[in-house]
């Protein structure tokens, strides 16, 4: 295990936590999205560029947005 | 239940799983060590069984590329759910299409997020494509490029609005364009059927190593699955956007003003 993949693997488990302890749902999809780039970095230097490549896509942007969009959906209707 | 049972049942089960997983863990091989022999024998073989140089992406999709085919239709079972749950309900209509935030004003959108937006549009469009034709020589495929396609919609609606979508796509077309490219991983299965062989068995033309038609089928199969999974994103996207732009419950009536609306008509 060199010093990069040492760091990356630190970085995970700290994002990991953030997006727990992020109460704010709103909050949380941009915490989670940060952790998905993180998540891929983690792929990338372990030498999986597909997962990489899928964890970007699917968990920077596609997971949060979902998790936005159904946040304005849920808050849109107090209105 | 006090707090003070659930910490003690907590620190318990706790307990019993990390002995477990500590014990699990300790038999693991060491870090970077001790692939298992199939993929060993995988990085060896696949260039020149399959001429195809991602070997990732020849598990995938000629190895056990019916296992995809099952993964394939897992994510088309949950983009038809998603479509089927969030569809309008009875009680609900459709309303002016504005951005809103609930309690301030919307700000414009800026010029910077509009050129940024239209300008990374087509380049994000054509690097998927690049994505889905090169999956079986670079790392990428079918799932991965589709997932960017949509992400290139996405960047048009951040540009302009939700209606600037639907001039681009119709949803009836993208809802086909999903289905048919399902259908077509399990037709390119069938052919190697018909061609006398095993199901989903690789009987295509292997062409030359490192070019771009090459490695038989796997090239067919992620244009389907790229075509299936671009669809399928658009798809959510489009569901979901429609959900928090368009949809609202209409304003429930007391059995009054029911009536009342009734004699006034």
């Amino acid at each position: 295990m060199n010093a990069l993949q040492v760091v990356i693997l630190l970085l995970v488990a700290g994002g990991g936590l953030l997006v727990v302890a992020t109460r704010d749902p709103l909050r949380q999809a941009m915490v989670a999205s940060f952790f998905g780039i993180l998540l891929a970095l983690l792929f990338f230097v372990l030498q999986a560029p597909d997962v990489a490549l899928s964890e970007i896509v699917v968990g920077a942007v596609a997971l949060p947005l979902m998790i936005l969009l159904s946040l304005a959906k849920v808050r849109g209707g107090q209105r | 239940m006090t707090r003070r049972t659930r910490t003690a049942m907590f620190l318990g089960s706790a307990a019993v799983l990390g002995a477990f997983l500590l014990w699990g863990f300790s038999g693991l091989p060491s870090f970077g060590h001790g692939l298992i022999s199939a993929g060993e024998m995988l990085n060896r073989v696949s260039v020149a069984q399959r001429h195809i140089t991602d070997v990732v992406t020849a598990v995938n999709f000629d190895y056990r590329g019916i296992d995809t085919m099952g993964e394939e239709f897992i994510f088309f079972a949950a983009v038809v759910g998603v479509a089927l749950i969030m569809r309008p309900q009875p009680g609900e209509g459709a309303r002016h299409v504005e951005d809103y935030a609930f309690g301030r004003a919307v700000p414009p959108t800026s010029d910077a997020v509009r050129v940024l937006g239209l300008g990374l549009a087509a380049p994000t469009v054509l690097f998927a494509l690049y994505v889905v034709a090169h999956g079986h020589l670079t790392p990428g495929g079918g799932f991965q490029g589709g997932v960017i396609l949509a992400t290139g919609v996405l960047l048009i609606y951040l540009a302009g609005e939700f209606d600037h979508l639907h001039g681009l796509y119709g949803e009836a077309a993208v809802e086909r364009a999903e289905a048919a490219g399902a259908a077509a991983y399990v037709a390119i299965g069938f052919l190697a059927l018909v061609s006398g062989s095993a199901f989903m068995t690789n009987v295509w033309p292997l062409g030359t190593t490192g070019h771009l038609v090459s490695a038989g089928s796997v090239p067919l199969i992620n244009t389907a699955v790229g075509v299936e999974v671009g669809a399928g994103f658009v798809l959510l996207l489009n569901t979901f956007l429609r959900q928090a732009l368009v949809i609202r419950p209409e304003p429930t009536r007391t059995p009054l003003e029911e009536a009342l609306n009734r004699s006034r008509w």
